[in-house]
């Protein structure tokens, strides 16, 4: 079954007729054709990636029935882009946009607890897919191998890492969700858990986190108390410097060293969770943990 | 980004939020003259670096007249400036400002920070001034009260009154708290800061309240719309390497090993960090090319990279999704023939056109280590720069 999306997804990429959006609907239509319109003001009525271009997500929604769109907008429109998406009732919203200002996504954050029927991924992510069934992001699909484990990840090319070894090992995977490096997501870690939990078709869960902020450590206490499926976690950061901004704009050891690797990995293991403690060795890490737990 | 201390001290000023009269100096003239404008019995002599704790290092320091004002200042400017934020390097005064003394009765804490789980805005004050805000939550946590501010609702009166019977503050105080409170939530929202903190926040004989410090970080992704604080960026504060990397769009930041890192995507690059650190090495530098990444960027960051002298070897560690591996092939090759290969370079290369990118290294010519994956690559770095001379 995997989560979120499948085989019944229709999507809109809104800023299309942008380089990296119209690269992006393609790359991700070729992996499985579910793209079925998109949007940027002014261009309505013209094709782009062979598909048709609305002015607003209201009217694509109208005339195509899409339930989620991707959205490639620059960093000063971007947060108007996702209102917008929320408005027009857009069930998943994934915003692969890096660079939004923090205070824009307060709205945003607000317009969401009063809309349930919309979901926002991201911004800042590479976005998600459930492989063979449905992309929508930026990510490599040939790399992807439908299978048993759900991925969840705060870092695009991490996950890459961690789909590669699954891959690899013959796991495979049956969603993979990236949350995105942000201060103000919409989508969290606990979320995401909850759902692989409740999938009949995911085994086992690889959690990727990093430093700042204490979302991995809300995670670990929302494991234990109700994920019963092995998770495997990975946090990055062990090595980075306090008060440094490393790339991600979440990404920043604060003040009073909260929000560290070893802090996190510490709740994680508390919680049951089998911490790698390098990344190139995750899904070994995942595979010893299954043995155990048979 | 971070501004100094006269800055932020101007940005004050401008918006209403009452701090001592001040004026910059860059020699032990202008600081005498400085002074004798404020025309105040007691000034201090501030330097003025991009880091805490100067007071420790013999950064600040009090005078009683223009002419001392003058040899003090003459001995900090020119001086290197270490406390226990700058690393034992320490930074090169450059400037002070030199304050009108104030005559402090209480030390109290402000601070405006974003609150990531809730979407809104935490206005943190304590009765404990003066010092480390974190050993105050841990010895005495009810000297502290929080208030969060939802921004689309605003500051609410009730909120204001929290916080000022939350630490029964006397009528005179709660009312220069309260206008405090509102200039500062209002500065907040308008640079667009993701942390604004005033330690100490005195209170002086007279009753006034004013911002003795003020330490101001802005959201780096919201500069675009905010020149004028760009515009206060001083450079000479930041690390050369820093500096002409941002000039190409690379993400990048020193740090102090001796095992260059080239990585697309911000978390991987941590993790290749992480790796290096377990398998006995220390990278000299955290480096995310970004998925857009050209062929001359990937160029620019390998001369950064090479220029470094403290580097004994170079990993580059590539999973490309929007990354394409023959891209990274083309600027390594072009950057190791431009500038020479003069250090071990092991490569890892794995995503999109990785074929075609590994062919582009194998027929280069060029002595490249291949690694398999990432822990081979690391543990290959490692072992490079050991034995490189």
């Amino acid at each position: 079954m995997a989560i979120l999306v499948n085989k019944n997804t229709k999507v809109i990429t809104q800023g299309i007729t942008g380089k990296s959006g119209e690269f992006h609907t393609r790359l991700s239509h070729e992996h499985a054709p579910r793209f079925v319109g998109g949007v940027t003001p002014g261009k309505g009525g013209t094709k782009c990636a062979d598909l048709p271009v609305f002015d607003t997500v209201a009217e694509a929604r109208e005339k195509t029935g899409c339930n989620a769109s991707m959205i490639f907008v620059p960093p000063p429109f971007a947060a108007d882009a996702i209102l917008e998406a929320i408005s027009a009732e857009i069930e998943l919203i994934v915003c692969i946009t890096e660079g939004i200002p923090v205070l824009d996504m307060v709205p945003v954050r607000k317009a969401l607890d009063r809309s349930p029927k919309s979901r926002l991924i991201g911004p800042n992510c590479p976005g998600i897919i459930t492989p063979g069934d449905c992309k929508i992001g930026i990510m490599p699909g040939h790399i992807h191998k439908r299978g048993s484990v759900g991925i969840v990840s705060k870092s695009g090319t991490l996950t890459y890492e961690s789909v590669g070894q699954t891959t690899r090992a013959g796991l495979g995977q049956t969603t993979c969700v990236g949350i995105g490096g942000d201060p103000i997501i919409g989508t969290t870690f606990i979320d995401l858990l909850g759902m692989f939990q409740d999938d009949p078709e995911t085994e086992s869960i690889i959690m990727i986190g990093e430093i700042g902020g204490d979302a991995e450590i809300k995670a670990a206490q929302f494991i234990k108390e109700n994920v019963k499926k092995p998770v495997a976690a990975f946090i990055a950061g062990q090595a980075a410097p306090k008060g440094k901004r490393m790339g991600h704009a979440g990404a920043i050891i604060s003040g009073g060293g909260h929000g560290t690797a070893a802090e996190k990995m510490d709740a994680l293991r508390a919680a049951g969770v089998a911490v790698s403690t390098s990344p190139a060795d995750i899904a070994t890490t995942l595979i010893a943990h299954m043995k155990k737990k048979r | 980004m971070n501004i100094h201390e006269f800055q932020a001290k101007k940005l004050f000023a401008d918006n209403g939020v009452p701090v001592p009269e001040g004026y910059l100096a860059t020699s032990g003239i202008e600081a005498e003259f400085a002074m004798r404008r404020l025309g105040c019995p007691v000034a201090v002599v501030k330097a003025q670096v991009h880091a805490g704790g100067r007071g420790k290092g013999g950064g600040v320091k009090l005078v009683k007249s223009p002419d001392e004002c003058r040899t003090v200042a003459e001995k900090m400017i020119g001086m290197n400036l270490v406390t226990p934020q700058t690393g034992a390097e320490g930074k090169l005064v450059r400037k002070v400002y030199i304050e009108a003394g104030s005559d402090i009765d209480k030390e109290y804490y402000i601070a405006l920070v974003l609150d990531r789980e809730t979407a809104s805005v935490c206005v943190m004050f304590s009765t404990q001034g003066g010092m480390d805000i974190e050993e105050v939550a841990r010895t005495s946590p009810d000297k502290i009260v929080k208030i969060f501010i939802d921004p689309t609702i605003g500051l609410q009166g009730f909120q204001l009154r929290q916080l000022t019977f939350g630490l029964k503050l006397n009528a005179t105080e709660s009312k220069e708290l309260t206008g405090f409170v509102k200039k500062l939530y209002a500065m907040f929202m308008k640079y667009d800061y993701s942390l604004l903190e005033i330690n100490p926040l005195i209170v002086t004989k007279q009753g006034k309240m004013l911002a003795l410090d003020g330490k101001m970080n802005f959201d780096d992704n919201a500069l675009f719309r905010h020149k004028d604080i760009e515009a206060m960026r001083d450079f000479t504060e930041e690390d050369e390497r820093e500096i002409e990397a941002s000039k190409y769009g690379l993400n990048y930041i020193g740090l102090s090993g001796n095992i260059g890192c080239l990585v697309n995507g911000a978390g991987l690059a941590m993790a290749t960090m992480d790796i290096i650190k377990s398998s006995g090495g220390e990278p000299a530098n955290f480096l995310d090319v970004g998925g857009g990444a050209s062929e001359e960027m990937v160029r620019n960051a390998f001369r950064i990279l090479f220029s470094d002298k403290h580097v004994k070897a170079v990993f580059v560690n590539i999973f490309g999704g929007i990354m394409k591996c023959d891209i990274i092939a083309e600027g390594i090759v072009n950057a190791a023939k431009e500038l020479g290969l003069k250090i071990p370079l092991v490569v890892r290369l794995e995503g999109t056109n990785v074929d075609k990118g590994k062919k582009i290294l194998e027929t280069s010519g060029l002595k490249i280590i291949p690694a398999e994956d990432m822990g081979d690559g690391a543990r290959k770095a490692v072992e490079a720069a050991k034995s490189h001379k």
